[in-house]
């Protein structure tokens, strides 16, 4: 690939508290590339992901050192704006949180943070990022319901599309499906199959055969570290290391 | 009667849950077929009986409110129909030794000094709640909400000393009149239902979940933003709420009014000009008043009584349509 990277982590440390949390991560993700992100619970996936859009900011107590850019700029500059960083890299929590507001105002609440009053240029975002989410067709005549009346799966589309609202480069999904059915799930993987052909995606997930199925390159954390990171045929069928065959396998422990 | 606590012992402990009683060796398992306990009259009764005292705990609070108001409405209605409600209601013409009861001007009195009392009190308690919720870490808001709420710890009188000793001397000197004014009890009434609002709001603000907060910000507001669009809104019934009972007790507040209001049987004007107020009138005049002159007063306080079911009504309409359009637009 000659394209530059989406986002280079460069040996990232973060700690809260100073408990550290993860231990000098390096790692690309590429335009238009699935990356999944895999590893026991408590190896630091989350707070990896909200590293890169700077919500563990929110938490009081993280400290980090290392570098992470975005299109070549230091996101914890002091010239980055987080609310500007956070409408380029979305995130899609593991349980979904629909704001207590109609379907139509969670997709246009991004766009008119921005100052995007016009509703029709309005109408168009929602369709098209509803669309995008393979949701449009099963809520297209109830814009005007509350989001949290929809199911489980209809939920976590909605964030997904909310997101898609915004002027994202990148999608970080955190366990996206791990409280979803098995169809709902695949309607998810076959939306992200969709939209890698125009964002950068990470998908963090506990599901190691999601990660086989819905990614192009998969990295492997451990108590914070980062084990392994390739191809994630490469690595599902011939893992360098012997900690990421065990986990895959299921002989971790 | 049998000894309640022990039957349920008896069953609990009993053999019939294997699991917790390896202590106990007869009977485990399927075993023997084992009678089951016959009922007493208190097994069979208690949740009724239970429920029946408590149902008459909670009738006594509501029979003590339908005894006030058919009290209240029995010594002061007949005076108003008598007078007629119109001139009762609508002349400020109060000669009580002529027989004259107007109470248009306390009437109007009340509603300015409320009035006056929400707009300082709800800016200030909002402010306050939401700085305490929003901006604040939490080892400050746990000592700054209880010296809040200290603030409802002190008696009116003392808020109306102070209203009289320090803020009706500056309002004559700075801004004219006679001191003793609207403006005046406003603002103490706005000190008084800081902490009741403010603790009620800080309570509805903390309920909206921290995943409403986060999700806003992920999605590129800023912290500003999410505490307007996102976590007032969605606390909006509560706040309402709070403003509703600090409205309460602005209306009905009395001894501070009393002290810092000036007590004169005109309509305001102006903020500037002194008032009487509904309670005012009756806490006054109750002392010396009979006959017909005590039945107005039981007529104001009839009066003040439909004035605070009104407002509570429109604030809870207006909330409640709100909420109900927020769900279908």
């Amino acid at each position: 690939m000659s394209e530059p990277p989406k986002i280079r982590v460069e040996s990232f440390s973060a700690a809260f508290d100073g408990r550290e949390v993860l231990r000098a991560i390096s790692l690309e993700v590429q335009p238009r590339e699935r990356l999944a992100i895999i590893g026991p619970a408590g190896g630091g996936k989350t707070t990896f992901l909200r590293s890169l859009n700077r919500l563990n900011d929110l938490d009081g107590g993280f400290s980090h050192t290392g570098r992470i850019l975005f299109n070549g700029m230091d996101i914890y500059s002091r010239q980055t704006d987080p609310a500007e960083l956070r409408r380029r890299v979305g995130m899609v929590y593991a349980v979904p949180v629909p704001l207590p507001w109609s379907i139509y105002d969670n997709l246009a609440y991004g766009p008119r943070l921005t100052g995007i009053r016009s509703r029709s240029r309005l109408d168009e975002i929602v369709e098209t990022s509803l669309r995008q989410a393979i949701l449009w067709d099963e809520v297209k005549d109830r814009l005007d319901e509350l989001a949290t009346n929809l199911s489980g799966g209809q939920q976590q589309r909605l964030c997904l599309a909310r997101i898609l609202a915004l002027d994202v480069e990148v999608l970080m999904l955190d366990e996206p499906c791990s409280g979803l059915d098995p169809i709902s799930t695949a309607k998810i993987e076959d939306a992200l199959a969709e939209l890698k052909q125009r964002y950068s995606i990470i998908l963090v997930t506990n599901n190691t055969k999601q990660a086989a199925r819905a990614s192009d390159r998969t990295a492997f954390f451990l108590m914070g570290e980062l084990i392994e990171v390739g191809p994630t045929v490469d690595l599902f069928t011939n893992p360098v290391h012997e900690r990421t065959g065990d986990y895959i396998t299921g002989h971790f422990g | 009667m049998s000894q309640p606590q022990l039957d349920i012992a008896a069953v609990e402990e009993g053999p019939g849950r294997p699991a917790m009683s390896e202590a106990s060796p007869p009977s485990q398992g399927p075993g023997p077929q084992r009678r089951l306990k016959p009922s007493t009259w208190w097994s069979r009764r208690s949740d009724r009986v239970i429920s029946l005292m408590l149902l008459a705990g909670a009738m006594t609070a509501i029979a003590a409110l339908a005894v006030i108001t058919a009290f209240i409405f029995k010594e002061g209605l007949p005076l108003m129909l008598e007078k007629g409600l119109s001139d009762f209601l609508f002349s400020s013409d109060w000669y009580p030794q002529e027989g004259k009861f107007g109470i248009f001007a306390m009437i109007v009195g009340s509603l300015a000094v409320t009035l006056g009392a929400m707009i300082i009190g709800v800016v200030f308690s909002l402010s306050c709640a939401i700085v305490l919720t929003q901006f604040c870490p939490p080892r400050v808001v746990s000592i700054l909400k209880p010296s809040i709420e200290l603030l409802a710890g002190i008696p009116s009188v003392v808020y109306g000393f102070m209203g009289v000793v320090i803020l009706v001397p500056l309002i004559r000197t700075h801004l004219g009149g006679p001191g003793l004014s609207v403006l005046a009890a406003s603002i103490v009434l706005g000190v008084m239902v800081l902490p009741t609002v403010t603790s009620i709001s800080v309570d509805a603000l903390q309920a909206v979940p921290r995943s409403y907060r986060e999700g806003s910000i992920a999605l590129g507001a800023t912290s500003w933003q999410t505490t307007w669009r996102v976590v007032l809104k969605a606390a909006r019934s509560g706040i309402v709420a709070a403003v509703i009972l600090g409205m309460g007790r602005a209306i009905g507040e009395t001894m501070a009014v009393i002290m810092v209001a000036g007590n004169p049987l005109d309509v305001p004007t102006s903020p500037l000009d002194p008032v009487r107020t509904l309670t005012s009138n009756i806490a006054m005049e109750m002392g010396y008043a009979s006959g017909d002159h005590r039945r107005a007063l039981f007529a104001t306080g009839v009066t003040l009584f439909v004035i605070i079911m009104i407002l509570n009504v429109i604030a809870l309409t207006v909330s409640r349509r709100r909420a109900v359009r927020s769900k279908a637009r």
